[in-house]
């Protein structure tokens, strides 16, 4: 067990190195100078050579990368140009609502999406199952900020059940929190609950023609029990896969749905940085978004081994 | 009775309504974005101020925006860059997927330094990963399409790989070798043409990710300059009307979901057709 555990951390390791060294070198492919930048219109000539040497942009590229590293596995992210203090503080200011975004759309997409797909595997091509699949089509295919813009429309600006945008005061209660969060969630659970009825759908449908099931269901048990017991809890490893990797890529997928309900999170924090070419800022941010999805990922293989004993370490 | 092999694609292919009808959707859209400057009632940038913000009429079928200009003319000029884009990113993700995919599966030593990339741009969210690699490249159509092909590569060449992994352990491969044919060929000739059908299918589903994506990338202000009508351009520039007009947002977000939805139900259809252990069953 120590052995896979040990390997599965060394590629995570390697994974981030290759994220950390694409997100380095890309960045500097953008145009112009950074300390010219960050220094503005107005800075002179040795205003921006003093800068260059206080970030050690003097120095030779791979000099730069290998202090760059450095840094990032200390935990340091940098300086942000614009917000005057270090990324990280910056990321973790924003980390709340992007947290509880996450967690609430993928929450509402697993409670639409496992029931849908459970009942359109057992009643397979049934009406049931065609109006399951075809709304989780159509769910996949509706770009998140266009239903958020429809959503606004409907809920808070015409009916006023909930705000129209933002997270509510500094200090506000959470309950307050949970109305401003309601819309966003609501959206991102359907637009993501798509996938989820898939993997359940076809996860159900390969263990219910298993062997096992016939024998429940020869021994009298109820229905629902041999499709709520037996089954699913078969059929969980996939459906589990699934639901953590949605919550793994809305902590940074969620940038477009927070942008349209001016929720002030992590994507919020991106999308400004990019328009004022805060590069520190958005290299942290990938590089926080990268390491949470590599260590879900890593979080989901060892609950594969509480779900399921077959599957050892 | 004698039927040749495109007719039989086409009837295998069709024979969920669906997908026909999806198909023919998606014909009519790419046919009035060709033919837009003799289908579009009126100029997509003509200005009229006394016509601004005009609900759905008999003048102008969706409505106008807030500089007055017609959105059915927009929407059908904005199907140009829209699914121009989209089609441009999946002709190059499938170019460079599939060599790569091919190169990863055959050579063992290459498998595992470019499947670790892939990894990596993986562990990023699509969206995220697009924004960053525009804002470093610029936002111009043609970077956005570079950005999305970044983002897009990495999931053909893992359908790719795992396709090819499959069939050079097949016995015509062992024979074509046997036989002396040269690498190049067995890649390019034997194996390839035995991956086309899982990456055509990719190809549908890439295309209805990439005009998501094109949207959103748009929405947020890093993708093709607002002045050309896209989709999505469409509907940043009307988000702050959509109180009083709803119609400006709510349309060109109808065109998305259409031209999306309809790749992806022929997506569907071709992957039924093209998978070998679902053909049987058909």
């Amino acid at each position: 067990m120590w052995l896979k555990l040990g390997r599965r951390l060394g590629s995570l390791i390697i994974v981030m190195f290759l994220v950390a060294t694409m997100v380095f070198f890309l960045t500097r492919l953008a145009p112009g100078d950074p300390a010219a930048l960050m220094l503005g219109d107005q800075a002179t000539a040795e205003d921006i050579a003093r800068l260059r040497q206080v970030y050690g942009l003097d120095k030779p590229i791979l000099v730069q990368f290998l202090l760059w590293l450095k840094e990032i596995a200390t935990g340091n992210l940098g300086q942000s140009i614009f917000l005057q203090r270090p990324v990280i503080q910056a990321i973790a200011e924003r980390a709340e609502p992007t947290f509880f975004l996450a967690l609430f759309s993928v929450s509402v997409a697993a409670l639409v999406g496992i029931p849908a797909g459970i009942a359109s595997a057992v009643w397979r091509g049934r009406l049931v199952d065609q109006i399951v699949s075809g709304l989780a089509m159509l769910a996949a295919n509706i770009p998140s900020f266009w239903l958020g813009l429809i959503f606004i429309q409907l809920f808070a600006v015409r009916l006023g059940w909930f705000p129209v945008a933002g997270y509510g005061e500094p200090g506000a209660p959470f309950m307050e929190r949970i109305l401003h969060l309601a819309l966003p969630a609501t959206v991102l659970g359907i637009v993501n609950s798509a996938l989820i009825v898939r993997f359940t759908r076809a996860s159900m449908l390969d263990v219910l023609s298993d062997d096992y099931i016939r024998t429940a269901r020869s021994k009298g048990l109820s229905e629902a029990r041999v499709v709520l017991r037996h089954a699913f809890g078969n059929a969980l490893v996939p459906i589990i896969t699934v639901v953590g990797l949605t919550a793994a890529l809305l902590v940074g997928g969620a940038i477009v749905t927070e942008t349209v309900f001016g929720l002030p999170g992590i994507g919020n924090l991106v999308v400004s940085a990019v328009l004022r070419r805060d590069y520190p800022v958005i290299q942290g941010a990938l590089i926080v978004v990268a390491g949470i999805y590599v260590l879900i990922n890593l979080l989901i293989d060892i609950i594969y081994t509480f779900v399921d004993p077959r599957v050892r370490y | 009775m004698e039927q040749s092999p495109l007719l039989l694609f086409f009837r295998r292919m069709f024979r969920r309504k669906l997908v026909l009808i999806a198909f023919l959707v998606l014909c009519v859209i790419m046919l009035m974005a060709l033919l837009a400057p003799w289908v579009a009632p009126y100029e997509p940038t003509a200005i009229k101020v006394i016509r601004r913000l005009k609900p759905p009429g008999e003048l102008n079928w969706l409505g106008t925006d807030e500089f007055g200009r017609d959105i059915l003319s927009r929407i059908i000029y904005g199907a140009r860059a829209s699914l121009g884009i989209g089609f441009a990113v999946v002709l190059v993700s499938m170019t460079f997927g599939t060599l790569f995919g091919l190169l990863a599966g055959y050579f063992r030593s290459l498998d595992g330094l470019v499947m670790r990339v892939v990894d990596a741009l993986m562990a990023l969210p699509d969206i995220l990963l697009a924004i960053f690699l525009v804002a470093v490249l610029g936002a111009s159509a043609f970077n956005v399409v570079l950005a999305l092909s970044i983002v897009y590569t990495p999931r053909v060449i893992r359908v790719v790989r795992a396709s090819t992994l499959v069939i050079r352990e097949l016995p015509f491969v062992e024979a074509a070798r046997a036989l002396g044919v040269s690498t190049r060929r067995i890649l390019s000739v034997h194996i390839l043409l035995n991956v086309a059908s899982p990456v055509l299918v990719q190809a549908t589903f890439i295309f209805a990710y990439a005009v998501l994506a094109e949207a959103g990338l748009s929405f947020l202000g890093a993708g093709v300059p607002p002045e050309l009508p896209t989709w999505g351009t469409m509907i940043a520039s009307g988000q702050q009307y959509a109180d009083q007009a709803f119609w400006v947002v709510l349309f060109p977000g109808l065109a998305i979901v259409l031209a999306a939805l309809s790749l992806q139900v022929v997506g569907d259809g071709l992957r039924d057709m093209l998978d070998p252990k679902l053909r049987k069953a058909l």
